[in-house]
């Protein structure tokens, strides 16, 4: 069983080489899993596929129907309420109360009849996170969801992200550039080198995981390793 | 325009109104009063003037009548029914062209903008047409369709259909991508994202189409009234000119101008309805 199996999967634009080189990833069902890799790498390619947004034209996808995913920016729709925005494409009759209780959940219970012009940088997030989680998906991808937040409101949303996957038990792909916020959150994170997962690691450190430890320094050092910064050359 | 250029306009507006102490909701009063009290100034001193120039006769009344004149006149022909039959001839021949132009100029507009085959086949025929004057169109349009109605309302529906077209297909074309894309993560069915994303997403440019098409509607009725017809106030004036009747013609002038006025005031009132949720909508001054 897994929620997530990609053989083989190849993406290349034009005459360019391959953005993603014969990948093969499989995430477990409930797992939280940070993927990482420099810019450019096909992190994004990577997730596209997996939506469903782009074709997979080489290759194998094998994934769970109900898949929700948040990108940098909340592209909410501006002429929509905030819970409108959350029950959008839901014909159910308890639509609203759904999107609601989720809006709670992400601490904006008291906003659902808002503007989303209206709304902060974190609140609109927090509000895509919630139109994730009301489809209640088997997976959830997340493409740098906190990196135009500022540091402290990342650390809430990093709080946040953690309560829910614990809540909703879906699998979780993060895509992220700080290899902090992958080890503050996944049980594995992956590294997107040369179009296929160079390096695999199993994050298995005690929750919650605020504090320094020398698992998580030498975990650190690994990741940074493979993406081949090293730490004393800035 | 996008999303972030509004929340920034909107954060600037509440930062200076913040600064400046005065809470929103006042401000935005005191916008709407101070300046159409201000600007009603010196349309009034215009007037008195006017009326000074014709009482001391330095302006003939065959040339221009006075604003007394004018409004005496314009009582007794509200009084014996010649006004209102021909505002209704007017407003009837306007509204039914607008409307017209309305359906035709969306559903065109739907069709180029959301399907690349629909593009190639509506949009290249609406760009060259649109660069014909339609005014030179009347001596065709009264060949191919009489001096009936028929010809006032197809003028004004042909004036009138390409601002709404061609402001629809931009407002569409320039969808933010991303919103759409958004939606086909969502898996909304192609309805959906129509009615929920395109038309919404579009509705800001279609409706600065619909103020176009308004003030092009009256431009084109008055010169088919004025062209060939029996009725409207167009008509009443050309008649008022056979007799040097400047005033009736300045009632005329008055009603198209009152006319563009109210029906620029609905689009507005439409505009502030429809586009509530631009935050910076209400307080927004745009000539
Ligand atoms: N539609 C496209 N057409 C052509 N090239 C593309 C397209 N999309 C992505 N690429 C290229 O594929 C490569 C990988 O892009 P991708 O967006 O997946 O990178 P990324 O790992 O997400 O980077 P970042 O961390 O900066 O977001 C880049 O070199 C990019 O230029
Ligand atoms: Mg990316």
């Amino acid at each position: 069983m897994s929620a997530v199996r990609v053989e083989g999967l190849t993406r290349r634009f034009g005459q360019a080489p391959a953005v993603l080189d014969r990948l093969d990833l499989t995430i477990a069902p409930g797992a939280f899993t940070a993927l990482l890799g420099h810019s450019g790498s096909g992190k994004s390619t990577l997730l596209r596929l997996l939506a469903g947004l782009d074709d997979v034209s080489e290759g194998r996808i094998e994934r769970p129907d109900a898949v929700s995913v948040v990108f940098q920016e909340a592209r909410l729709l501006p002429w929509k309420r905030v819970w409108q925005n959350v029950a959008l494409g839901q014909t159910d009759a308890d639509a609203r109360d759904r999107a609601h209780a989720v809006l709670e959940e992400v601490g904006l219970g008291h906003r659902i009849d808002a503007w989303p012009l209206t709304l902060s940088g974190g609140e609109a997030q927090r509000v895509a996170l919630a139109r994730a989680l009301v489809r209640e998906p088997k997976l959830l991808m997340l493409d740098e969801p906190f990196a135009a937040l500022d540091a402290l409101t990342r650390m809430r949303m990093q709080g946040l992200v953690e309560d829910l996957w614990a809540r909703h038990g879906c699998a979780v792909l993060l895509v992220t550039h700080d290899v902090d916020e992958a080890l503050t959150l996944a049980d594995r994170a992956v590294v997107l080198e040369r179009g296929r997962i160079g390096t695999d690691l199993r994050v298995d450190l005690p929750r919650p995981r605020r504090h320094a430890s020398p698992e998580r320094e030498d975990l650190r050092r690994r990741l940074l390793a493979a993406l081949h910064v090293h730490e004393h050359a800035a | 325009m996008s999303e972030t250029a509004i929340r920034t306009r909107y954060i600037a507006r509440r930062h200076t109104s913040a600064r400046a102490g005065v809470s929103p909701g006042l401000r935005r009063q005191g916008a709407i009063l101070l300046p159409g009290l201000r600007r009603l100034a010196s349309p009034l001193l215009l007037l008195v003037i006017w009326q000074a120039g014709c009482s001391a006769g330095l302006i003939p009344a065959r040339l221009l009548a006075s604003p007394a004149q004018i409004a005496v006149t314009f009582w007794s022909l509200l009084q014996d029914g010649t006004l209102p039959v021909n505002l209704g001839v007017s407003l009837g021949r306007a509204g039914l062209g607008l409307a017209i132009a309305v359906v035709v100029g969306i559903g065109l507009g739907l069709v180029s903008g959301l399907s690349r085959i629909g593009e190639e086949v509506v949009d290249a025929p609406m760009q060259i047409l649109r660069t014909l004057p339609a005014l030179a169109l009347v001596p065709l349009f009264i060949l191919w369709f009489g001096i009936g109605e028929t010809p006032k309302i197809a003028l004004v529906a042909l004036g009138a259909v390409f601002p709404i077209y061609l402001n629809l297909h931009k407002g569409i074309r320039g969808l933010d991508p991303k919103l759409l894309e958004m939606a086909r993560t969502l898996n909304l069915t192609r309805a959906q994202t129509i009615r929920d994303v395109v038309l919404p997403g579009a509705l800001p440019d279609l409706l600065v189409g619909f103020r176009f098409a308004v003030g092009i509607s009256w431009l084109m009725l008055v010169v088919a009234e004025q062209v060939n017809a029996q009725s409207g106030i167009g008509h009443m004036m050309m008649d008022a000119q056979d007799f040097l009747r400047t005033d009736i013609i300045m009632v005329g002038l008055a009603i198209y101008g009152l006319l563009g006025l109210g029906s620029d005031q609905f689009v507005r009132f439409l505009e502030r309805r429809l586009l509530a949720w631009r935050p910076v909508y209400g307080a927004e001054r745009r000539a």
